[in-house]
């Protein structure tokens, strides 16, 4: 019995978004089965942050001025280390060859993607994150629920963008330098409101202060996530 | 079923695709001889939908839902198990979920890698590999098959096991493609020949009553003396 | 080969009358009250910037329509835009400092101009990055053409978190690098200047895309003498296993 229009429609985004999962689900499972890239990262992630104390006097900058950028630098490492890998998954025995053969949408493939990647990246933020509290001691437990609305959009901006440049450069020489050089230009704005936000909740002012950085953040966001899904068939396509 | 009009593709200055046009009915086998570098590849990604050609175009019945696809590289997870490998690929390719397990059964049986199911894949060896990336092309029943050089790497016994499940494949309407440098190896399942050289097809036919000797000469003659396929190979 | 001598020759007569313009600038306009002679620096510093920023925007249009008419064309353009690109923004990260360190009284400063124009040359750095790690030509304009569209979206971005950046920091100086009225002598000299930069902008591209057609003539010529070269043996590809 032939679909009406709007139910092929629906149809087409119940797939995408169903095949979008299956990958994620398998991108997981990989990634539990092996546990050396998550450990690795999240140890990384310690090691920043311990080398941050290091670079800091105490008796000449207060901490809590800091603190916003240390956090940011370190979430903008881990994110950088979580999507180094993201492509990488698929270039053992071609798998990606074999998941373009596949009747999948290259939609479906960004959004799995996307979606294993802000996993990995928020397990790692969860560790990071108390251990941020813990070595600058830092007053999060009040702004706690904001904060981690503020986390979740930057995180979302930098792995939109970030999904999409780790698989092109995959096919470059130097990969895993080629992410982060390509990659950190475009991280600057949303890390500028995340970093403006973060400072003023840590500061105590009620978050309607920084709404014009929540609404630049949202906009990066949204403005991103449309152009990646655009632009992802053409980095994997021939 | 499957049919091709007018390809071409060039990389660079390299003609991969030059005006090729065939069209296959079901039950038809092509095999395609070529020396490295005569673009069998590139035509099978095309027919696979991986390569926009820069003219003309290629159909397949069916989309690429419908095609199963063994080539030099197995496309499965080292770090997954055969059967988990299977379950994500029918996934990708529709197959209901209540009837994957079933399936993925009934595929490794048939493929005598029934005992490997719990093993990861970096594990086995590459016979084993291949017959599991055969099994994983299998799992969503296709009807267009396509094989680019499925024997390289394969001893004797296990390249005769290939031929041996590819001519029970062959049955119930399918289509398959197969490419292949070794003018001995598959030429007993064609039932179509195709000679490809820098490009184009130098030969194309049916195969009728011809002996796979008369056809592994002509194609020596037709594609030039320059060790072509031969024994080297494998 | 015409195109780049064209192109050399189009540079000549833009850095002529850049002279003519550092002329006028110098003999002819008034110097600025409060900042002295050091201001006419800006001469050389607005027009790069705004050519900086054009050739970006160049760059990602240049590669929408490739994405669309996958013309080899315009991924010749944009790789020469993007040259033409970086030169400029090289000249405005040069001459503010320069210009700043008299007024300022420090070499750099985060004003939006400048940090705009330093994330410019970042992005022109990575993008001609790509495009040497990417040695396959169709799939390096491909890669280009997506970097280049993303940097364009990302353009807008930089000039918002720019802007509101600095509000809550304001300038070390009261005056802003960019005068919003100018008296009458000093609008001539700059819109002068602008049309020079204008003439570089396109004698450089000239020049580089002539320099990439003359390339790929090279590569061509050379890929028909090696397959000549190879066809005498007969067979062409030897069919033994690679």
């Amino acid at each position: 019995m032939p679909l009406g229009r709007g139910e092929r429609g629906g149809r087409l985004v119940g797939d995408t978004l169903r095949h979008a999962w299956t990958i994620a689900r398998k991108d997981l499972l990989l990634e539990f089965r092996t546990r050396t890239a998550v450990l690795s990262a999240v140890v990384f992630t310690a090691l920043v942050l311990t080398v941050f104390n290091f670079g800091r006097d105490p008796t000449a900058v207060a901490t809590i001025d800091l603190a916003p950028s240390i956090l940011w630098v370190t979430f903008s490492f881990a994110a950088i280390l979580a999507l180094n890998r993201a492509f990488q998954l698929e270039l053992e025995n071609e798998a990606l060859e074999g998941l373009l053969v596949s009747p999948i949408s290259r939609t479906s493939l960004y959004l799995g993607k996307l979606v294993a990647n802000l996993m990995f990246v928020a397990v790692v933020e969860c560790v990071a994150l108390p251990l941020f509290v813990l070595f600058f001691d830092v007053p999060i437990w009040p702004v706690l629920a904001p904060l981690v609305a503020v986390i979740a959009l930057a995180t979302v901006g930098f792995v939109a963008v970030g999904t999409l440049f780790s698989a092109m450069v995959i096919r470059t020489r130097f990969a895993e330098l080629m992410l982060p050089v390509l990659l950190l230009p475009f991280f600057i704005p949303p890390l500028t409101g995340a970093v403006q936000a973060t400072a003023r909740l840590l500061d105590g002012r009620p978050l309607s202060e920084a709404a014009g950085w929540l609404r630049l953040l949202a906009a990066y966001d949204v403005a991103f996530l449309v152009l990646a899904t655009l632009l992802f068939p053409h980095t994997v396509d021939e | 079923m499957l049919r091709a009009d007018g390809l071409r593709h060039a990389f660079g200055h390299v003609m991969a695709l030059d005006d090729i046009s065939f069209s296959l009915a079901p039950g038809r086998t092509l095999v395609i001889f070529g020396p490295n570098g005569a673009g069998k590849t590139t035509l099978l990604k095309v027919l696979a939908g991986l390569i926009r050609p820069q003219a003309g175009c290629a159909t397949v019945a069916g989309g690429r839902g419908a095609i199963g696809w063994i080539g030099h590289q197995s496309h499965l997870y080292g770090h997954l198990t055969v059967t988990e490998n299977l379950l994500f690929w029918a996934a990708l390719y529709d197959v209901p979920a209540e009837r994957r397990r079933a399936r993925a059964a009934e595929v490794m049986r048939r493929l005598a890698i029934a005992d490997q199911a719990d093993r990861r894949v970096w594990a086995l060896s590459r016979g084993l590999a291949q017959r599991a990336a055969i099994a994983k092309a299998l799992m969503h029943d296709p009807q267009v098959l396509l094989l680019d050089e499925p024997f390289t790497g394969l001893d004797l016994a296990a390249a005769g096991e290939v031929r041996a499940l590819l001519a029970q494949l062959r049955g119930a309407g399918r289509v398959v493609v197969l490419a292949t440098h070794n003018i001995d190896e598959g030429i007993e399942l064609a039932t179509d020949v195709a000679f490809q050289r820098r490009g184009r097809f130098v030969h194309f036919a049916p195969r009728g009553a011809h002996e796979s000797a008369e056809i592994a000469e002509a194609y020596r003659r037709a594609v030039g003396a320059g060790g072509a396929g031969g024994t080297a190979g494998g | 080969m015409r195109l780049a001598r064209a192109g050399r020759w189009v540079t000549l007569v833009g850095l002529v009358l850049m002279a003519g313009v550092y002329l006028r600038a110098l003999a002819f306009t008034p110097i600025e009250r409060s900042q002295g002679p050091a201001q006419k620096i800006f001469y050389l510093h607005m027009p790069a910037a705004v050519w900086a920023e054009l050739a970006m925007v160049l760059v990602g249009l240049a590669g929408v329509f490739y994405l669309f008419l996958k013309d080899p064309r315009l991924d010749r353009f944009a790789a020469a835009s993007a040259e033409a690109g970086t030169v400029f923004a090289a000249i405005v990260l040069t001459t503010g400092p320069i210009w700043g360190k008299p007024i300022w009284g420090t070499w750099w400063s985060w004003d939006a101009r400048l940090t705009l124009t330093l994330l410019l040359f970042f992005l022109y750095m990575g993008y001609l990055l790509l495009r040497s790690a990417t040695p396959d030509p169709a799939l390096r304009a491909r890669y280009s053409a997506v970097l280049g569209i993303c940097g364009l979206v990302l353009v807008p971005f930089i000039h918002l978190s720019t802007v509101m950046f600095r509000t809550l920091h304001p300038a070390p100086i009261v005056l802003k690098p960019s005068q919003p009225s100018l008296p009458g002598s000093m609008l001539i000299t700059l819109l002068f200047s602008f049309g020079v930069f204008t003439l570089l902008y396109i004698g450089f591209v000239m020049q580089r895309y002539g320099l990439s057609l003359l390339r790929e003539e090279l590569g061509e010529r050379a890929a028909a003498v090696a397959r000549g070269r190879g066809g005498g043996g007969g067979g062409g590809d030897g069919g033994d296993d690679a």
